[in-house]
């Protein structure tokens, strides 16, 4: 006779119909296939843990939100977040939907036109630009968002000396409504200091005021904060245009969008509860339409979406380790995938699935990656089916910020593979091997022979 | 280890404690870890049952045991060993 297929033997109270701290038990499918390819299939291949892209994900994701806010709007243009996710493949995806480039660093900008984006489509952000950075980004008619005086200033000088008119914009901060403000970055509206920089500009006469800037922050819920931006923008520019007769070409929105994660301490997730890119883009839209500055053209609107673009179309497959109790009793499983690659999760609640099928039982568990660190801790509270050692649970909705914030920490970083339009899978990027660490390295002379 | 001679088991993993009012399910490979318990069967022939009807090793079958067992003694199931 056939053995039995074995599961572990559990044991679970009964609670009355309360939902504990573990939450409702969300996930009823094992989740086998990424794109229509088998989970073991790309373990087998590429290894595990493992990073995986769809492709056939980001279009759809981009092509949505650019339709909820072109069906609004007559002149709408996307520019990537390359801090959000920068691996070439992924870019390129992007710029081939249409999308601009939108950097924050002199490495950013180099890699946006190593890619092959021409210099007047990316828009340079960020506080740390270098005078050689700003001569580039000058020479090649890229679009220069001043973050402060010290840059404006600097720019100035490069225009005098080069006699080029660098395109610029600043980025301006402001009172949303949403606490904490994000002050740190470009000049304030309420006190002054953005119309006073405008004015700078426009006295000066060295450079070509082209558009405004705001990013009021990241995993916004507040649709309404992006209203209140967008009439202050419009606002600035409106007096731009009464003063000086000069025409904003474009009022960039920045990020924020949520994605569908769910942030840590929600008590529903975020998939039901986080509002949709359609109600960001009315919320802008009205507010730029119904807003008092009327130029011959309507501005572009410029939209930096980062995150909202790309987390759903990441998955991290990992491997189970081992199994243990806690002293109270808890189960604990131990993953092959640790904080160190999966950064966003001291921010979300990961919806975590087991790869293989599974029984309707469950046990409340934590699940651990395999650093030797006690945060290393991939979700504190979550109730699982039942996970032997060798079994591979999917990690779901990863793709924003953690291929560019990972930590080559105690382990090697994995691959990361792309699942192209036709289920054909592609190594973006390899993972290291002892040597691409080594190679960084120098042992002096003295130090390289001991004895023990 | 033994388990408490009052708590009921039925047959499809219902597990009820009368002395604290507490319920409890466990699963299929959990139920007859428990039946044979209270039968007050020893470790090596509960590892030996199982692993007769069930696909899996014994050094597993011995391992998921202990942890099991921790349970049942987290949950107050089991009988205080006289000493
Ligand atoms: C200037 C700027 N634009 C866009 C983004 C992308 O933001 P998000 O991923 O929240 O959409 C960021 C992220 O920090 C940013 O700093």
């Amino acid at each position: 006779m056939a053995k039995l297929k074995y599961e572990r033997p559990i044991i679970k109270r009964l609670e009355s119909n309360m939902p504990n701290k573990f939450g409702m038990r969300t996930e009823f499918e094992p989740i086998t296939h990424l794109d229509g390819v088998a989970v073991s299939e790309l373990v087998a291949q590429y290894g595990s843990p493992l990073f995986v892209l769809s492709e056939r994900k980001i279009r759809n994701t981009f092509q949505a939100a650019r339709q909820s806010f072109e069906s609004r709007y007559p002149r709408v243009q996307f520019a990537w977040s390359y801090k959000t996710n920068y691996l070439s493949a992924v870019c390129n995806v992007f710029h081939q939907e249409g999308s601009w480039a939108e950097v924050v660093s002199g490495f950013e900008y180099d890699k946006a036109i190593k890619n092959g984006v021409d210099g007047a489509h990316i828009i340079f952000n960020g506080p740390d630009k270098s005078e050689e950075d700003l001569r580039k980004a000058t020479t090649n008619n890229s679009l220069i968002h001043i973050d402060h005086l010290d840059e404006l200033y600097m720019l100035q000088d490069i225009a005098r000396e080069t006699k080029q008119r660098p395109k610029v914009a600043i980025r301006v901060n402001m009172d949303t409504g949403i606490y904490p403000m994000w002050d740190r970055f470009g000049f304030n509206y309420e006190n002054g200091q953005a119309w006073d920089a405008l004015n700078k500009i426009m006295f000066g006469g060295q450079m070509d005021l082209v558009g405004l800037h705001t990013h009021i922050g990241t995993f916004m819920l507040s649709p309404n904060a992006y209203a209140i931006a967008a009439s202050k923008l419009a606002n600035l520019a409106q007096r731009v245009q009464q003063k000086y007769n000069h025409e904003v070409k474009y009022i960039d929105m920045g990020g924020g969008f949520p994605s569908r994660n769910t942030l840590k301490g929600a008590y529903l997730p975020g998939i039901d509860t986080n509002p949709t890119i359609d109600d960001f883009a009315e919320a802008i839209t009205s507010a730029l339409m119904n807003s008092e500055y009327r130029p011959k053209t309507p501005p572009l609107l410029i939209l930096e979406t980062g995150r909202a673009l790309i987390d759903e179309a990441g998955s991290l497959i990992s491997t189970v380790i081992a199994n243990k109790r806690l002293s109270d009793g808890r189960r604990s499983t131990i993953l092959d995938a640790g904080v160190n690659i999966l950064f966003t999760s001291f921010w979300y609640d990961h919806k975590i699935t087991p790869a293989q099928e599974f029984t309707s039982y469950t046990e409340d568990t934590v699940l651990y990656g395999p650093l030797c660190m006690n945060i290393d801790v991939l979700r504190e509270n979550i109730s699982m089916p039942l996970l032997n050692k060798g079994d591979k649970a999917v990690v779901h909705h990863v793709g924003a910020y953690n291929m560019t914030q990972w930590m080559q920490f105690i382990t090697l970083r994995p691959k990361v593979v792309l699942i192209d339009m036709d289920g054909k899978s592609h190594i973006i990027r390899n993972n290291e091997t002892i040597e691409s660490i080594q190679n960084h390295e120098e042992t002096p002379d003295h130090l390289v022979h001991f004895e023990l | 280890m033994k388990i408490k001679n009052n708590i009921a088991v039925s047959e499809n993993g219902f597990v009820f404690n009368p002395a604290s009012g507490e319920s409890f399910t466990t699963n299929q490979v959990g139920l007859e870890m428990l039946n044979l318990l209270r039968k007050g069967t020893d470790k090596e022939a509960i590892i030996a049952t199982i692993s007769e009807k069930f696909d899996a090793d014994a050094s597993l079958i011995e391992h998921d045991l202990n942890d099991f067992s921790e349970m049942l003694k987290q949950y107050h199931l089991h009988q205080h060993e006289e000493s």
